[in-house]
């Protein structure tokens, strides 16, 4: 068996490793998202009385 | 034989990502995101549409982690009963272990997010829904009491609370009463299909109402539990989740449940017999039309009550 040569199981498996791959991608988009409006909406600003503390 | 053919073999019932994805039950997933969906929506607070819409998202891992935790816990069930044999597990698709370890991976992810996401209440419903469904439902009562699914039927009553503390950081009447709607729902659901999937249940040992107190009294039980549920889902129509379009659809779906109720009870196992269940399984069909109908229709309350439509004011 050369290794050229794409055996069935790899073939098989690139249906599982691209669904991870994409499960991965969204994970990330998910996170940079939430980070993006909870920055953007304030929520993580200190409180007003604390600052002037 | 080769090398490559030992390789085939060995490989043959290898798991693929859709066994993964099936381990998370996507079926009763699209009732919790669903129902979530509606909690969140008709909550008189709202919520920002991207933290809405993973706060969801979150819930629905979480449905799918206690999925993934009872097919776990199962699996000996699972391998018995016809309906189910053919899960990754039984199969031998997916080990237990590793259907655990997803399980338990996917919970803390969800809560934890869904924490961060929205608010502490929330996640702490998420965590007490996953708790409620695996220690207390799957490992402790299925297989105990034929209360199994009365008691049960709990977890999956609690995404819309879960999906209104999203958005109001509490918990409210209403939500406690769509949650006590899908609650007063799952009983009749389950015992229908106990009377028609007759020998599963038994082969399983699970003491289903129809194994531990006969097919009479399970008659008997639904009609009791949807006179109950008929009161409850009527009633909610005068609240504030509630309004005309709820209340209409309310009214003709419970009278078609009510009935389907009375022809069940009406029957006996010959009768039953020689149509193959037609009753029994008609209802099983509109139990899950009457959950998605009442639902819908506290969504479009809420939905017309952003243009001042929707309601009794």
């Amino acid at each position: 068996m050369s290794f050229g040569q794409q055996h069935e199981i790899h073939k098989r498996r690139f249906g599982r490793n691209l669904g991870v791959g994409l499960v991965l991608v969204a994970v990330i988009a998910i996170v940079f998202g939430l980070t993006v409006v909870k920055v953007t909406r304030g929520d993580y600003e200190a409180p007003r009385s604390e600052v002037q503390n | 034989m080769t090398d490559t053919s030992i390789d085939n073999h060995a490989y043959e019932n290898e798991a693929q990502f859709g066994d993964y994805f099936a381990l998370l039950k996507p079926r009763v997933m699209s009732l919790v995101v669903f129902t979530a969906f509606v909690g969140l929506l008709a909550a008189p607070v709202p919520v920002h549409p991207f933290i809405g819409f993973v706060s969801i998202l979150f819930i629905a891992i979480g449905g799918g982690a206690s999925g993934a935790l009872n097919m776990w816990w199962d699996a000996d069930i699972d391998a018995v009963m016809k309906r189910t044999r053919n899960r990754p597990i039984p199969a031998g698709r997916v080990s237990g272990d590793t259907a655990l370890a997803i399980g338990v991976a996917l919970a803390a992810f969800g809560v934890i997010f869904l924490g961060l996401a929205s608010n502490w209440v929330a996640a702490g419903l998420l965590a007490f829904t996953i708790f409620f469904y695996v220690v207390i439902y799957s490992i402790w009562l299925k297989r105990w009491t034929p209360q199994n699914i009365v008691i049960g039927g709990a977890a999956g009553a609690f995404p819309p609370m879960i999906g209104w503390a999203v958005a109001t950081g509490g918990i409210a009447p209403e939500s406690i009463l769509m949650f006590t709607l899908i609650f007063m729902w799952t009983p009749p659901h389950f015992w229908a299909l106990a009377l028609f999937m007759r020998s599963d249940y038994d082969d399983a040992g699970v003491p289903m109402l129809t194994v531990t107190h006969g097919r009479r009294a399970t008659r008997n039980h639904i009609l009791g539990y949807t006179i109950l549920l008929a009161a409850l889902a009527i009633g909610t129509g005068f609240t504030s989740v509630g309004g005309p379009v709820y209340l209409s659809v309310a009214v003709v779906l419970n009278a078609l449940f009510l009935k389907g109720a009375v022809d069940i009870w009406r029957r006996d196992e010959d009768m039953s017999e020689a149509d193959n269940f037609a009753a029994e399984r008609k209802f099983f069909k509109l139990s899950l039309l009457y959950l998605f109908a009442h639902f819908g229709a506290i969504l479009i309350e809420a939905g017309l009550s952003r243009f001042g439509l929707g309601g009794w004011a």
